[in-house]
């Protein structure tokens, strides 16, 4: 157990770097001019090169002062220092301004899931190949299939525009109803899994031999569903739903683009709209930080939470 | 027949060419039959499934829009007049016309032809990486095996849609087939991981089986082995990891062309038409319904087909 936490914990370690070497080499390395590049279209004086040179270390030339900038970069990615976008504003207090809003839409989205998909999920399980189970399976396939670009657009249109059932955009100060739409579109693909997830272990579940042992001590199937199949299948939905929260904060860059919710995934759409460099590098390197965490959170969860398995 | 054909082909260049090309002829002969019988097992199962020919015909249909746009539209996707923005449907233009004037209908079945160029590109670019990591790690084990799969975790750990739009921004130039290479590349390097590890998992299986013992006793080497008996035997399942992997290319094509870093004008795709559509929805919504609903039966098309033939070649799934 002790081994498996230290093991993904270096491939944790390893892929940070991964990721951010390649975003920082994309982004920064083998660019023309770099000063220049930083300034626009803006005549540089002698005076701002030689400041820029040196706080960037940008005399040091070759592999070693490529690595030298690339660590320089993630100790200040460390310590939460981003920079600043080209609009002026500190990239730190862009992402503390949207996390809060980012962070209730993607648990409006989870509670979706969870409120539908695992209950959803229970009862396909246990009436397996009726036309419930059938529906829904069709019904998540479809929802599984239909990109959220298609998604959040028509749902914005027919239910916030031509039948307002919902306010169509949030705006700067979103209350929980604006919220409520987004939140479902972004929920429903967790919703399908999750729903999938829980039908396959519960009736997997069911065919257990502590299932046949509850029912001959002739416990009534509330009792046996609640307690006994229940407990043990929602451990792979419990996992992947807290995977899910990890992907729900980064990956909301569609929906609230489109539903125009001032969160993080909303700011990097409008850095690739406006085509601010510094601005899309310092989001996607904090939010794949993110991932990567929630990820091991996860796995080490999953470790604990699930004795069956034995890591080696 | 054919089968036959191809077995005596091979038993005859076997017996000139000595005991190096003796181990193809028994596999040869115990392969197929095998094959065929899970094949004709699936299909039985296949033909009785109504999603699989509702797929299969939607899959038709699309590649023949790719293929030939200009059988389903008479009008060109680029004779666009301001003067009938939003106007209602006329002269062929059965959706009516966008913001910039054109033809909502003919611009949808024109961008099937990039859509489905990337998602088809993309698909055998994964296969490709996939095949070959996944042979080589499966196959060899020990330490290549160890190396090749912490490759795999990593590159599995890398959210695709933010790496995409860093790698895509790097890209400057503008033209359409620059565009349309890059966005092809970026999807392939990104989303080989689920294909590679099938394919390690099913060339495990495969090495373990007496007809590569057999070949091995009689000294093919190992190139041969991976080639002639493990490759045949382990494509299947890939096959059908990379026809759902397809879709999902198209929908993340689509998703960066609607975030302006994927393809962009002057090639048709749906995801920059959705983009414009969803702008002006309040004007009119069938500039946004019609890219939409081409984009999202595509992507389902290739989804639930990839569904259908793993159902029917693994019935414990379901």
């Amino acid at each position: 157990m002790f081994r498996y936490i230290l093991r993904r914990l270096l491939q944790m370690v390893l892929a940070f770097f991964g990721t951010t070497l390649i975003v920082y080499a994309l982004m920064f390395a083998g660019q023309g001019d770099p000063i220049q590049a930083l300034a626009g279209e803006r005549p540089v004086t002698e005076a701002q090169r030689a400041y820029l040179t040196e706080k960037y270390h940008l005399d040091a030339t070759g592999v070693g002062g490529f690595f030298y900038r690339y660590f320089d970069y993630v100790r200040s990615l460390l310590q939460g220092d981003l920079g600043q976008s080209l609009t002026g504003r500190q990239i730190g207090d862009i992402l503390q301004a949207a996390w809060p809003v980012t962070v209730k839409l993607a648990l409006i989205a989870l509670a979706v899931a969870i409120i539908f998909g695992v209950t959803a999920g229970v009862v396909a399980g246990i009436r397996r190949a009726s036309i419930f189970d059938n529906s829904t399976l069709v019904l998540t396939l479809l929802v599984l299939g239909i990109p959220t670009i298609v998604l959040a657009p028509l749902a914005q249109y027919f239910l916030g525009v031509k039948w307002q059932l919902f306010p169509p955009t949030a705006g700067s100060e979103p209350t929980f109803y604006a919220l409520l739409l987004p939140g479902i579109v972004l929920g429903s693909l967790s919703l399908a899994t999750a729903l999938r997830l829980t039908r396959t272990s519960v009736a997997e579940n069911l065919r257990a031999d502590y299932v046949r042992t509850a029912r001959s001590k002739g416990l009534v199937k509330r009792r046996i569903v609640t307690v006994h199949v229940l407990r043990n299948s929602l451990i792979p939905v419990v996992t992947f739903l807290g995977v899910e929260l990890g992907n729900l904060m980064s990956g909301a860059i569609i929906t609230e683009g489109v539903f125009n919710i001032p969160g993080v995934g909303f700011n990097l759409f409008r850095g690739i709209r406006t085509e601010d460099g510094p601005l899309v590098v310092g989001i996607v390197s904090v939010l794949v930080v993110v991932y990567l965490v929630s990820n091991l959170v996860v796995d080490v969860l999953y470790a604990v939470l699930d004795p069956r398995i034995r890591y080696e | 027949m054919s089968d036959f054909e191809t077995v005596a082909a091979t038993e005859n260049q076997a017996a000139r060419r000595g005991p190096s090309g003796e181990p193809g002829a028994p596999n040869q002969i115990g392969a197929p039959n095998k094959a065929r019988s899970l094949a004709g097992d699936a299909w039985r199962d296949l033909r009785r499934n109504p999603i699989f020919w509702i797929s299969l015909a939607l899959v038709v249909v699309f590649t023949l829009m790719a293929l030939a746009p200009g059988v389903f539209t008479a009008n060109s996707p680029r004779d666009c007049l301001l003067s009938r923005q939003h106007a209602g449907p006329s002269g062929g233009a059965i959706f009516g016309y966008d913001f910039q004037g054109c033809d909502t209908y003919s611009r949808a079945v024109y961008g099937t032809r990039a859509s489905l160029l990337v998602g088809a590109l993309s698909a055998l670019g994964t296969g490709v990486i996939a095949l070959v990591v996944g042979m080589l790690a499966g196959y060899f084990g020990r330490w290549v095996d160890a190396v090749l799969s912490r490759v795999i975790d990593v590159v599995l750990g890398i959210p695709l849609l933010l790496a995409a739009i860093v790698l895509l921004k790097r890209v400057a130039s503008d033209s359409q087939n620059a565009r349309i290479a890059a966005v092809i590349f970026v999807l392939a390097i990104l989303g080989w991981t689920t294909a590679a590890r099938v394919v390690r998992s099913s060339v495990i299986t495969a090495k373990e089986q007496d007809y590569v013992a057999a070949a091995r006793m009689l000294g093919a080497g190992n190139g041969r082995i991976m080639l002639r008996h493990i490759l045949p035997n382990s494509l299947a399942p890939a096959i059908v990891v990379l026809t759902i992997a397809l879709g999902s290319f198209i929908a993340a094509e689509a998703t960066l062309s609607f975030l302006g870093i994927g393809l962009k004008a002057p090639t048709i795709s749906w995801g920059q038409d959705i983009d414009t559509g969803r702008i002006h929805m309040r004007e009119a919504a069938t500039p946004l319904i019609v890219p939409s609903a081409f984009l999202a039966l595509t992507v389902l098309a290739f989804i639930m087909l990839g569904d259908a033939i793993r159902d029917a070649f693994d019935p414990k799934l379901r």
